[in-house]
């Protein structure tokens, strides 16, 4: 095809990158989408190792377990939040990589919407986590777990993880414009486990030594545990939980969002 | 260089360029003018500011100082529309890995917001045009060191940039890969895009461009054709090739040339020197060498290396031994 026709259709592209934030951000998610389908196996350890989790702690570990009203209904709930707060280390091993790979020179040397790099990682890593906790709510169905609050009490619970998930995801981002390195992204990789563990996730805060138990209960992520076993009417829950559980991520994203998109913007210095 | 060149002919402009990452000055007041649809070459040795210059004019780094235009559009307010008339082919492959080329050209095109229909038939005729339409699904990652950087470059080409931006576009690549990327550069100036291409490879810039930059420290220090700063050295040269390394000292004494402009290469039994009258030079060094008994492998007239003019300008102050592009140099005492 001749130069000339191309060239006036590019003369006429639009510049404005707001108007097509919405559209470059797409076509990030897309490209996602399709590492995805270059990946499956990849995908499905994805999935699969929470999943392994859950079923280690519910069948392995949690068999001495006694939790008044059922391990199995306080084990899930906490499963899910872990699900969410590991989340991150993925955010920040795929940010990690596209840093370190030439791709992201030519994103930024194109007319195209800069935060749609960011926002395209966020959906694609929003859906990746909705689909693992649909796989998680299904096994936790299978091994006899039961929501006990209702279809609100269910999509509330979701929508709580999945807040909590958002800001573990611009954590990520931000630790991975931080550090920037792969070999950081495994000391991340590591220090998850503690900090995961360190929750109510998977046993109770009264089963543990005072401090310990203090510490876990602040934990973030043991106020969205806390709030989704309220919400699902199983042990463990606490009434009036869910504020924390909106607080508490909204506080994270106040800090990590603006830090990761100064980092960002900060690429050009 | 003519300061009488028409704004409407000038592609890209620096004027005071400043640029530092903490206290290391990377660009140090660059000045740069390169004409429309020619090819400009930058050189300069690891460390002369050639990658941040680079880094500047496709927008990827923001100057300190200076005021700088691409195609008559200042970069720093108005980056977009620059964005819109450049393509870049930096260091390393600027593609995603993991997908196709297909995937990649499609992509690109459409954070161009060609459309989706437009991207697909763009990225059609940059892979025939490249020679990588039958690579199918294989990812990127999959690809050879050549194909990698065709399909970088037709990455880069997509909008049919103005002015592309080729930083050592050759490092690391086998000489049939440099042989197709100097192919695919003299095609697109053909076409009337304007390239600025930095390199260490002094052949390299002498085979592609124009008009060449030679910068150092973040400056440049001489600016021309290829043949006017081969002249800035002085004009031609002799080359003698002895037989035996352990005779070059005596030949440099002994030989009618200026010894303190000699240059004496071990490695390779060369002394070389700059010349004026090129007959009288030859006739008078093969004399001497005759009676003094020293035997020569090859005694020839020359034009200077860029190498030579390279040194010939930067080199005074920094010691005798310095390695500039592929060749090492001694500069004798």
């Amino acid at each position: 095809m001749s130069t000339s026709t191309s060239t006036s259709t590019y003369a006429t592209s639009r510049y404005g990158t707001r108007a097509y934030a919405l559209t470059d951000s797409w076509t990030m998610t897309r490209r996602e989408l399709a590492h995805w389908a270059r990946q499956p196996v990849q995908v499905v350890v994805g999935l699969v190792f929470p999943v392994m989790l859950l079923l280690m702690f519910g069948y392995l570990v949690g068999g001495g377990r006694e939790v008044e009203g059922g391990y199995v209904d306080y084990l899930v709930p906490g499963m899910l939040a872990l699900t969410m707060a590991f989340g991150l280390e993925g955010t920040m091993l795929a940010v990690t990589q596209d840093l370190n790979k030439g791709v992201i020179d030519r994103f930024r040397s194109m007319p195209m919407a800069n935060s749609a790099v960011l926002v395209g990682r966020s959906a694609a890593d929003m859906l990746q986590s909705a689909v693992s906790l649909t796989v998680m709510i299904g096994v936790g169905y299978a091994i006899g777990w039961r929501p006990h609050g209702g279809v609100s009490g269910l999509l509330g619970a979701v929508g709580l993880l999945l807040l909590f998930r958002f800001a573990m995801l611009w954590i990520g981002i931000h630790l991975a414009m931080v550090a920037g390195k792969p070999e950081l992204v495994q000391a991340v990789q590591i220090l998850v486990w503690p900090v995961g563990f360190l929750s109510n996730a998977i046993a109770t805060p009264e089963s543990m030594p005072g401090w310990l138990g203090t510490v876990v209960e602040w934990n973030p992520m043991s106020q969205t545990a806390t709030a989704v076993r309220d919400l699902f009417g199983g042990p463990g829950g606490e009434r009036g939980h869910v504020w924390a559980a909106v607080v508490w991520p909204l506080v994270l994203l106040g800090v990590f969002f603006p830090l990761a998109v100064r980092r960002f913007r900060g690429l050009s210095k | 260089m003519s300061k009488g060149v028409a704004v409407a002919d000038t592609a890209i402009t620096v004027e005071g360029a400043h640029k530092k990452y903490g206290d290391k000055k990377a660009l140090d007041g660059l000045d740069l003018r390169v004409g429309r649809g020619t090819v400009h070459g930058v050189l300069g040795p690891n460390g002369a500011g050639k990658t941040t210059l680079v880094r500047i004019l496709s927008t990827l780094l923001r100057p300190d100082a200076g005021r700088i235009e691409v195609v008559g559009h200042d970069l720093v307010t108005r980056s977009q529309e620059v964005r819109f008339r450049i393509g870049l082919l930096g260091q390393h492959a600027a593609l995603d890995e993991e997908l196709s080329g297909r995937q990649n050209l499609e992509m690109f095109g459409r954070l161009y917001h060609l459309g989706a229909r437009h991207a697909r038939v763009r990225a059609g005729e940059l892979l025939e045009r490249f020679g990588l339409a039958d690579t199918g699904r294989k990812p990127v990652s999959a690809y050879s060191g050549g194909m990698r950087r065709r399909l970088d470059l037709a990455a880069s080409l997509i909008t049919d940039p103005e002015v592309l931006f080729l930083d050592e576009p050759t490092t690391g690549l086998d000489p049939r890969g440099r042989a197709e990327v100097w192919a695919a550069v003299r095609s697109l100036v053909g076409a009337g895009t304007t390239v600025l291409l930095t390199t260490q490879y002094l052949e390299e810039a002498d085979q592609l461009a124009d008009r060449i930059s030679v910068v150092d420290r973040g400056r440049v220090i001489a600016d021309g054709t290829a043949d006017e700063l081969k002249a800035l050295t002085g004009g031609d040269r002799i080359d003698v090739v002895l037989r035996d390394a352990g005779q070059l000292g005596a030949a440099v004494a002994l030989l009618p040339l200026a010894a303190s402009q000699v240059s004496v290469d071990a490695d390779r039994r060369l002394l070389s020197a700059p010349v004026t009258d090129r007959m009288a030079a030859l006739s008078g060094v093969v004399r001497a060498l005759e009676e003094a008994g020293i035997e020569a492998e090859d005694v020839a007239l020359r034009r200077p290396t860029l190498d030579e003019v390279f040194l010939h300008l930067t080199g005074d102050d920094r010691g005798g031994d310095q390695r500039v592009g592929d060749h090492r140099v001694k500069e004798a005492a």
